[in-house]
C-alpha cells in the first residue's frame, strides 16, 4: 500500500465553486451552465474505462452477495481423491490441496475482499473527513493539534501498523466472520485515515473562504449548519476520488495480511489465504495459485480504474 | 534556509514522541500475559518473572515506563530482548541490509520510472504512452507478493537470470531482483506522476518562451520542462523511501533477506516489544528526515520557492 493518494492530491475542485464561475465557460446554446457534477457525469458516460470498471465491480458485488449464482459447487466440500488435480471437466479451475473446488473457493472469496475493502475505506473516510473538517474549519490550535496527530499516524507505515494491531487482537476460528472482517478493516483504517484527513483539511480551508460561507455566517448560521450545508458538500470531491482509489489498495493490503497469516483466518475463505496455501505447490500445481491471483488483481484493477476515471472527470485541471 | 530547517527539525520532536508513544502503547498494553509461552512448555519460574519485570519496569504504570524507556533511548540504549540480546546489535545487523535493498529499489524506481514517465509525457497519446499507462496499471493492480513470486519463479527459477535468494552479506548483485519487486509499485506511480506532471507543464508559458527564444529541444525539455515537473515526483519518492524500508516485510520474506522487515515481523510475532519499538522509531525517523530533505529540495528545483 504505497500512497495512491499522492496522485489525487491535486484534485481540489469544488462542486459549487465551479458552477459559480462566469457563464462564459458554458457553451453557447445551452440554457444554463452545467455543474461540475453534471459535467463529470457527461465525461464519465463517454469513458469506456469507467464502464469496464463499473461492470467488473457490479459482477464482483453480485459475487460477494450471492456466490451461488456463479457456481453450484460447494467451497467447503473436500475430496482428497482429487487433491491438487488440475482444471478439467466438472472443475474448470481444478482442485486445491484438500480437494476442494478452486472455482467455488475463488468465487466465495470475493466476499472477504470486497467487505474488508469497503469497511476499511468507510472507516478511513469517515474518520479522515471528520479530522480534516475539524482541523480545516476551526483552524488555530485545533488545527495544530489535529495536524500533528495526523503526522504521528502518518509516519508509521500502514502495513506495519496493521500487523501490530492484528497481533494484539488476534482472530481465531471462534471469531465470527463479520468480526474478523471488521477487525482487519479497522487495523488498516487506523493508519489509513491520515491521507483523507490531509486532503479534506486543505479542501475545507479553500471552501471556508468562499463568499457563500461568509454569507451563511453573516445570516447567523451556526458552525454545525455551515459545515453540514456548505463546507462538507463542497469539499467532498477530492475525498471521493481518494476513497475509490484506496479501496483497491485496501483489498490488496488485506490479501497481503492474510498471505502473512495475520489477516483473515480459515475457515474464512479469502484469496490471500488461498494464495498463501498454494505457494508451496507453485511449481507442481500452479492452477491453485493462478485463479485467486487473477481474481484479486482484477478486483484491485477495477477499483483503481474506476478511481482514475472519476478523478479525470472531476479534475478541472485536465479539462 | 538554515532557520527553516531548524524549525522543521524542532517540529519533528512532537511527532517522533507521539509515534513512539503510540507504538509503545500498542506493544506493551497488549491484553494477555507477557510471559505466556516465553519459557517453552513450562510456566516461567518466579525468579525469571521477577528479573524480567524489573528489567522492563513492568510494575510501573505505562506512562512512567514510557518515560524511563525514553530516558534510556536518549542515552543511546535501545534496551534488550527477553533473551538478553542487545537490541542495538540486532538493529545494527539488519539495518544496513534493508537500507541497501531500499536504495536499490529507489534507484530502479527513479531511473526506470522517471525515464518511462518523461518519454510517455513528451508524446502524450502515442504508442509508448499507452504502453506505459497499461503496464503501470497492471503493476499497480498486482499485490507485491504476487509480483515477487512471478519474478522469482520466472527470472530466478525458470531462466536463472538472477539468484533466487539473497546470500549472506547481501551483495548488491543479489539485491537487484528483490529491489525491483519492492520498488515495482512505486515505479508505476513515479512513471504516472512524471507523465502527468510533464504533460501539464509542457504547455506552460515558460516552455513556449524557451522554444521561442531558440533554445535547443534538449535544453527545453531537460532544464525547463523536466526540472519543473519533478516536484510532485520528488515528493512521492521521498515519502516512499520510508515506506520502502517499512514495507519490505513481504519482499524480505520471499527472497530470504535478513533485514529490518524480517526482524520487525519476527519481533511482533514473538512480542519482543523493545525490538519492535526500536525498529519502528528508526523507521519513523528516516521517514521524517526524508520529508525534510524533500522540502528543502523544492527550493533547488523551483527557483520560485524560497525558505526564510
Amino acid at each position: 500500500m504505497s500512497d495512491p493518494t499522492a496522485s489525487a492530491a491535486g484534485v481540489t475542485g469544488t462542486l459549487e465553486g465551479h458552477a459559480g464561475s462566469p457563464p462564459t465557460t458554458a457553451e453557447p446554446g445551452r440554457e444554463k451552465p452545467r455543474s461540475l457534477g453534471r459535467d463529470a457525469w457527461e465525461d464519465l458516460r463517454h469513458n469506456w474505462v469507467f464502464w469496464i470498471a463499473s461492470v467488473l465491480i457490479l459482477i464482483l458485488i453480485v459475487m460477494a452477495i450471492a456466490p451461488g449464482v456463479f457456481t453450484s459447487a460447494s467451497p467447503t466440500a473436500s475430496d482428497l481423491d482429487v487433491s491438487r488435480q488440475g482444471p478439467g471437466p466438472g472443475a474448470p479451475f481444478g482442485y486445491d490441496l484438500q480437494g476442494r473446488d478452486v472455482l467455488a473457493r475463488t468465487i466465495y472469496g470475493a466476499r472477504a475482499s470486497i467487505l474488508v475493502g469497503i469497511f476499511a475505506t468507510a472507516f478511513a473516510t469517515i474518520v479522515g473527513s471528520f479530522m480534516g473538517i475539524v482541523a480545516g474549519y476551526y483552524g488555530g490550535w485545533t488545527d495544530t493539534i489535529v495536524s500533528r496527530l495526523t503526522d504521528v499516524f502518518f509516519a508509521i507505515p500502514i502495513f506495519l501498523g496493521a500487523i501490530l494491531v492484528l497481533t494484539s487482537f488476534p482472530s481465531d476460528e471462534n471469531t465470527s466472520q463479520v468480526a474478523a472482517y471488521t477487525k482487519v478493516a479497522v487495523a488498516l483504517a487506523i493508519f489509513g485515515w491520515t491521507s483523507t484527513a490531509r486532503i479534506m483539511r486543505s479542501s475545507v480551508i479553500q471552501v471556508k473562504q468562499a463568499d457563500f460561507v461568509q454569507a451563511a455566517r453573516a445570516l447567523g448560521a451556526s458552525n454545525s449548519a455551515i459545515i453540514r450545508k456548505h463546507v462538507l458538500p463542497n469539499s467532498l470531491t477530492p475525498v471521493i476520488v481518494v476513497a475509490t482509489i484506496s479501496l483497491g489498495g485496501y483489498i490488496g493490503a488485506e490479501a497481503g495480511l492474510s498471505y502473512l497469516g495475520i489477516g483473515l483466518q480459515p475457515p474464512v475463505i479469502s484469496w490471500g489465504i488461498a494464495i498463501s496455501d498454494a505457494q508451496t505447490y507453485l511449481r507442481v500445481s500452479p492452477h491453485m495459485m493462478m485463479f485467486p491471483i487473477a481474481f484479486l488483481s482484477i478486483t484491485v484493477l477495477a477499483f483503481i480504474m474506476l478511481g482514475d476515471a472519476v478523478r479525470e472527470a472531476l479534475d478541472p485541471k485536465l479539462r | 534556509m538554515g532557520r527553516y530547517a531548524l524549525r522543521r527539525l524542532l517540529q519533528m520532536i512532537p511527532v517522533l514522541l507521539g509515534s513512539t508513544f503510540l507504538i509503545y502503547v500498542m506493544v506493551w498494553a497488549l491484553p494477555g500475559d507477557p510471559f505466556a509461552g516465553r519459557c517453552g512448555q513450562r510456566p516461567c519460574t518466579d525468579a525469571y518473572i521477577a528479573a524480567q519485570t524489573a528489567k522492563f519496569n513492568l510494575d510501573d504504570p505505562l506512562i512512567v515506563r514510557y518515560f524511563k524507556y525514553l530516558g534510556n533511548l536518549l542515552q543511546g540504549d535501545l534496551g534488550q530482548t527477553f533473551a538478553g540480546q542487545n537490541v542495538s546489535d540486532l538493529v545494527a545487523r539488519a539495518y544496513p541490509t534493508t537500507l541497501k535493498l531500499a536504495l536499490v529499489a529507489l534507484t530502479i524506481e527513479a531511473v526506470v520510472g522517471l525515464g518511462a514517465g518523461v518519454l510517455a509525457g513528451l508524446r502524450r497519446g502515442g504508442y509508448f504512452d499507452n504502453f506505459v499507462l497499461v503496464s503501470t496499471l497492471f503493476v499497480i493492480s498486482l499485490p507485491v507478493f504476487v509480483i515477487g513470486f512471478m519474478l522469482q519463479y520466472g527470472l530466478g527459477i525458470r531462466w536463472g537470470v538472477f539468484p533466487v535468494t539473497v546470500s549472506a552479506g547481501a551483495p548488491f548483485a543479489d539485491l537487484i531482483l528483490p529491489g525491483l519487486v519492492l520498488g515495482s509499485l512505486s515505479l508505476a506511480y513515479v512513471a504516472r506522476l512524471m507523465r502527468s506532471s510533464l504533460a501539464e507543464n509542457i504547455r506552460a508559458d515558460y516552455i513556449r518562451t524557451a522554444i521561442a527564444k531558440g533554445l535547443p529541444r534538449r535544453r527545453v525539455v531537460g532544464v525547463h520542462a523536466v526540472r519543473n515537473s519533478l516536484i510532485p515526483v520528488i515528493t512521492f519518492i521521498g515519502a516512499d523511501f520510508g515506506t520502502l524500508m517499512g514495507g519490505a516485510i513481504i519482499t524480505e520474506g520471499i527472497f530470504n533477506i535478513n533485514g529490518v522487515g524480517g526482524l520487525v515481523y519476527r519481533s511482533i510475532r514473538l512480542r519482543e516489544g523493545a525490538t519492535v519499538i526500536a525498529v519502528v522509531t528508526l523507521l519513523v525517523l528516516v521517514f521524517l528526515l526524508m520529508n525534510l530533505i524533500v522540502d528543502l529540495l523544492y527550493a533547488v528545483l523551483d527557483p520560485r520557492i524560497r525558505y526564510e
